[in-house]
């Protein structure tokens, strides 16, 4: 190569020679310091991709604020839709006092926390809810040409700061239910509803990235997908046990709601004292694991569009 | 170095005829047609060429280069691109070269350029003090001054093309694929655009693979030009080994096309 390099730079040229030499000279430099980045791995990698995933949501806020108007209607929005839903759930227990041994105020409890799960995983994992487009415009080739894990630059590629509108009317109802449903808060439950809020994250993130590996077979989204996920954030406002034996079976071992919201919910309110039931919620997270299976199923067979 | 032998990629397409009928039989049954958008591809090109790479839409050129990009998987043959299989090895791969797809941007719309560009600079893991000079070096060169405030939708398409450029050199690479650097540019984009491909190459002994419809471009850059036609390799050679009396570029290569008959 230096040959070459060499030769070229024979031919007349505005820059001179000595410079080209001193800009060869750093060229191997910086190669001498990716070999030695590439050795110290690890944390240093993990603090980076935190990093990175910072500035993805900083480009995606400052993307959205360019359009003020838009920006607080799209929350106004999100807050309303939930908040229908909301007044659903007021006008029933106006007439009937509970469902199923629930209160007005456990089930609005229980609403408020899945809601507030469904939205996070919803405001972080949005890229993969809209990863069809992604596929079908090409713009996933730019992903691939980039020296970053895919899931990264995928979760990087749309922050939904919109969903603090939902985000906000589960707050509210949290806010309003607690009181009022006559928890003893103590540390454990404290810590079982953590527990269940980045376990439902977790898993409503893997939904949508199961959601988004259709894509590579498909290209189009799977509209019944949201059965899982919209669908799911409907029924979810309920403990799932109202709906019976079969229902409380899938929701256990199949798509694991119940793990974190009925079993942890009941422990919560007092409906069962079994401290175990405080880590239950975590054990979604393990639902990653087939779901990013599935994802890198789908990356290898991914064939690009034209042009 | 960049080495392909033999390769070969086949996509399955579905076919149908026209009609809300078809459409509906369509669902139930498909038929499907393979098309080889490669067959047999083999070429060696050095460090430091510079290699237009034409034929006609369709001709496989884009499948080649998201070959070599470590997009796509070939069905067969090997791709060596510094002694790096793209496919197999694709993150520290790509974290040596540039791609620019003429058709599609790869800033963010809405926000001013220089913060795509510092995002970038996180991807690739650039050192501050690296970036700082390749910002400055880029930033004359292709002349971006007070365009990198601008956010990208407010850039006209050179602009942004200038930009782009830019923004797949910011970490240096050694090997840079352009898909259609110059399609829908005007005329004064394109000189300098081509001036910078040229200056760059020079500059730095970037490897340079460039596919285009533009004939001036290949004659105003590479010395060699790969002619592919239906996904075979038809010609690898130099503009003077085709070039006729005083027939313009335009001329000698719809010539070619049609000698190859593709």
């Amino acid at each position: 190569m230096k040959d070459q390099f060499h030769n070229q730079s024979n031919s007349p040229i505005d820059e001179s020679l000595s410079t080209i030499t001193q800009k060869e000279s750093t060229v191997t430099m910086h190669d001498a310091q990716t070999t030695f980045s590439n050795k110290s791995q690890g944390s240093i990698k993990k603090k980076s991709a935190l990093r990175l995933w910072l500035h993805y949501v900083s480009i995606n806020i400052r993307s959205a604020m360019q359009y003020k108007l838009s920006f607080f209607l799209m929350v106004l929005g999100q807050f309303f839709v939930s908040f229908s839903v909301f007044l659903g759930l007021y006008f029933m227990f106006q007439r009937f006092h509970s469902v199923k041994g629930y209160t007005y105020n456990e089930v609005l409890l229980c609403f408020a926390i899945f809601l507030m799960e469904f939205s996070l995983a919803e405001m972080s994992a949005r890229g993969f809810d809209s990863f069809s487009s992604m596929v079908r415009t090409g713009s996933f080739d730019q992903v691939l040409v980039r020296p970053r894990n895919e899931v990264l630059q995928v979760l990087g590629s749309k922050f939904e700061l919109t969903r603090i509108g939902r985000m906000l009317q589960a707050l509210l109802m949290f806010v309003y239910a607690i009181p009022r449903c006559g928890v003893d808060w103590s540390f454990s439950k404290i810590l079982t509803l953590l527990f269940m809020l980045i376990g439902g994250t977790a898993l409503f993130s893997g939904i949508f990235m199961i959601y988004a590996a259709f894509c590579f077979f498909t290209l189009e989204g799977l509209e019944f997908m949201n059965v899982f996920t919209d669908g799911a954030r409907e029924h979810g406002k309920y403990p799932i046990d109202v709906y019976g034996k079969k229902m409380l079976f899938f929701g256990t071992f199949l798509v694991p709601y119940a793990l974190v919201q009925y079993y942890p919910l009941s422990y919560i309110i007092g409906k069962s004292d079994n401290p175990l039931l405080t880590f239950l919620p975590l054990l979604a997270i393990l639902f990653l694991i087939p779901s990013y299976l599935f994802w890198r199923f789908g990356v290898r067979h991914y064939c690009s569009s034209g042009s | 170095m960049i080495t392909m032998e033999n390769v070969s990629k086949s996509y399955k397409v579905a076919k149908r005829n026209a009609g809300f009928g078809e459409a509906v039989k369509s669902l139930f049954h498909r038929e499907y047609e393979t098309i080889q958008a490669l067959k047999n591809v083999s070429f060696t090109i050095q460090d430091g060429e510079m290699v237009g790479y034409i034929g006609p839409n369709g001709a496989g050129k884009s499948s080649t280069i998201k070959i070599l990009s470590g997009i796509l998987t070939p069905d067969g043959g090997t791709v060596l691109v510094d002694d790096r299989v793209p496919y197999k090895d694709r993150i520290r791969h790509v974290g040596q070269i540039g791609v620019v797809f003429g058709q599609r941007s790869q800033l963010w719309w809405d926000v001013p350029v220089i913060d795509s560009f510092e995002l970038l600079k996180d991807i690739y893991s650039i050192s501050p003090q690296s970036y700082k000079q390749n910002l400055e070096e880029l930033t004359e060169l292709l002349d971006l001054g007070e365009l990198l405030r601008s956010p990208t939708r407010q850039l006209s398409l050179g602009q942004r093309m200038r930009c782009e450029l830019a923004a797949s050199l910011l970490h240096d690479p050694r090997i840079l694929f352009l898909d259609e650097p110059t399609i829908g540019l005007d005329a004064v984009s394109k000189l300098a655009v081509r001036d910078f491909i040229r200056k760059r190459n020079q500059l730095h002994g970037t490897t340079v693979l460039l596919t285009t419809h533009d004939m001036q471009d290949i004659e105003a850059l590479s010395d060699r030009i790969i002619l592919i036609g239906k996904g075979e390799i038809l010609m690898d050679g130099t503009l003077d080994d085709i070039k006729k009396g005083n027939e313009t570029i335009d001329e000698t290569v719809a010539e070619l096309y049609r000698s190859f008959d593709v």
